[in-house]
């Protein structure tokens, strides 16, 4: 007899389960040769500790348990793992490497064939601020494409805090630079030209040069291009950006890198760099990263930190797609 | 430095675009051409649903099919109206570009004159509404601390409330001459919506350029 299973979850195969395995071997080994040690943290946490992500959208399965504690199923892998290096390692001396190979849950509107529960491999890197952290992250992200053969991959950098600077040049007010900031993680630009236009108590032109730099995507170039558009806010970000995407280049051995300065993303932690990876025969982004310096603090423990996670069924579709399996 | 940072490493088979098939069609296949995109294609009664366009894809598809083409990278543009969008609004895809056509509103309209939805909202505290659109209509009364029972329909909604199996009906708009055939008024406007572009999200970034310059070509199609 045919039994269901609940819709966004799957039961893996033999043959996809070694390839899937293999995966997970190539990256181990990679993230290991980077100085990585992997860690376990529980499938459900605190509902508490899972909102520290803010995640807003994404949302997450709560529940109440057997004492009426509100629990969650992690809906993603770099909360735990802050919580973890906050109350177990805080004591010893950083920097901590660690990496992760564990599944993470979040709600999904029914039939768009998403995945409630997915897999996720990726690195925390915690103690090591500025250019350094973010430096050692590429470097390991490329040893990690590189491993699972996906050379065609492109790794997208954006900065969390450009776009705040741009409204702070403008001088909107932080409300409505709230507004737009909502508008701008849902990739709804016209909204974003529109209040802008409606509450920003801009200039015409003003708006023009905001939508213009959201809009830049490219090489140097738009760094460049950017700088001479906008003023001191954007300065930081801007040369964050720059000096990513120099080791970017350099660690990446001739791959393509794009700047994005319209990116952000769902999660709200983000602080500095963001990264994210796309693959060309892939519709949607396949890892994503960046940097999140004030998580910590949330959790009592003021270190700088990065990392990045790789989506194992969308990286196992990319090697489909390639030939490298199946 | 810069072409190799932005061209594609694989193969570029060029833009694939989402047509929205139905009432929007003729309007976005007019100024599709304007645009320098043959669309004599898709115009032709052929029963094909995938047309090569002078180095574009062409697929013609539903426009609530639009942004499920566009989410997944079948397609990496698409046009569709703000309506679709709002209604699945969960949709990670990039809005880039209004291209203010086919114009419509969507409304709250109930029988000409008729007390009923009122009344019950006054007295029952909640309306029962009949909709196409249940997301919009659920956001829309539930920001304003406003109560209904949304009956979802597939096909014509403007028989609902003249049959009693709803109150009123939330719709779109763009004559208000069936409304009007059918004795319904106007109620309240809940949103305006035009025509929209939108992209893949890594489209967006793997086909900067392409899709940049095709975004252009419309935009001077408009003005």
């Amino acid at each position: 007899m045919a039994e269901a299973i609940p819709p966004g979850t799957r039961d893996v195969l033999p043959e996809e389960m070694r390839e899937i395995r293999a995966i997970q071997a190539a990256l181990l080994s990679s993230f290991a040769e980077g100085g990585y040690q992997e860690v376990r943290t529980p499938t459900i946490e605190y509902a508490e500790v899972v909102e520290r992500a803010e995640v807003g959208d994404a949302g997450a399965y709560r529940f109440l348990d057997d004492r009426g504690d509100l629990l969650a199923l992690r809906n993603d892998m770099t909360v735990p793992i802050a919580r973890l290096v906050s109350s177990r390692l805080a004591g010893e001396d950083g920097p901590w490497r660690l990496c992760y190979f564990a599944n993470s849950f979040r709600p999904a509107a029914p039939k768009r064939a998403e995945l409630r529960e997915f897999g996720q491999a990726g690195i925390e890197l915690f103690g090591l601020g500025g250019l350094e952290g973010i430096s050692e992250v590429l470097r390991v992200l490329y040893g990690s494409l590189d491993s699972v053969g996906l050379d065609r991959a492109v790794v997208g950098l954006g900065d969390a805090g450009l776009w705040s600077g741009v409204l702070e040049d403008l001088g909107v007010s932080p409300p409505v630079g709230a507004q737009t900031s909502d508008y701008l993680r849902r990739g709804d630009l016209v909204g974003l030209e529109a209040v802008l236009h409606t509450d920003g108590d801009l200039a015409r032109e003003e708006v023009d040069v905001a939508m213009s730099v959201v809009r830049m995507r490219g090489g140097i170039e738009v760094i460049e291009e950017a700088r001479s558009l906008t003023g001191e806010a954007c300065a930081g970000p801007l040369d964050r950006i720059e000096s990513a995407l120099g080791r970017a280049l350099e660690t990446g051995g001739g791959r393509t890198v794009t700047v994005d300065l319209g990116m952000a993303r769902e999660l709200g932690y983000y602080t500095g760099e963001i990264l994210e990876i796309y693959e060309p025969a892939v519709g949607r982004v396949v890892g994503a990263g960046g940097r999140y310096d004030g998580l910590m603090k949330g959790f009592g423990l003021d270190v700088p930190a990065a990392g990045f996670s790789l989506y194992t069924e969308r990286i196992h579709e990319a090697r489909l797609e390639a030939g490298i399996d199946g | 430095m810069a072409d190799e940072a932005t061209s594609r490493a694989g193969g570029d088979d060029g833009l694939t675009l989402a047509v929205p098939r139905g009432s929007l069609f003729g309007e976005v296949a007019d100024l599709l051409d304007a645009a320098g995109v043959d669309t004599a294609g898709p115009r032709s009664d052929s029963r094909s649903l995938l047309f090569e366009a002078g180095g574009m894809t062409l697929i013609t598809v539903r426009p609530s099919d639009v942004p499920t083409y566009v989410q997944s990278g079948a397609a990496d543009l698409g046009i569709t109206g703000k309506d679709v969008l709002s209604e699945q609004a969960d949709r990670e895809v990039v809005e880039l570009l209004d291209l203010g056509i086919g114009p419509c509103r969507m409304v709250l309209a109930a029988r000409e004159g008729d007390p009923g939805p009122d009344e019950h909202e006054r007295k029952l505290g909640m309306m029962r509404i009949a909709t196409k659109y249940p997301n919009i209509t659920n956001s829309w009364f539930a920001k304003r601390g406003r109560q209904v029972e949304i009956v979802e329909i597939k096909g014509s909604v403007e028989l609902a409330p003249l049959v009693g199996l709803a109150d009123a009906i939330v719709d779109l708009v763009a004559t208000g001459r069936t409304l009007a055939e059918n004795g319904l008024e106007v109620r309240e406007e809940i949103l305006e919506s035009t025509a929209r572009l939108i992209a893949n999200d890594v489209s967006y970034r793997l086909k900067a350029r392409e899709i940049d310059s095709f975004a252009a070509r419309l935009s001077e199609a408009i003005a």
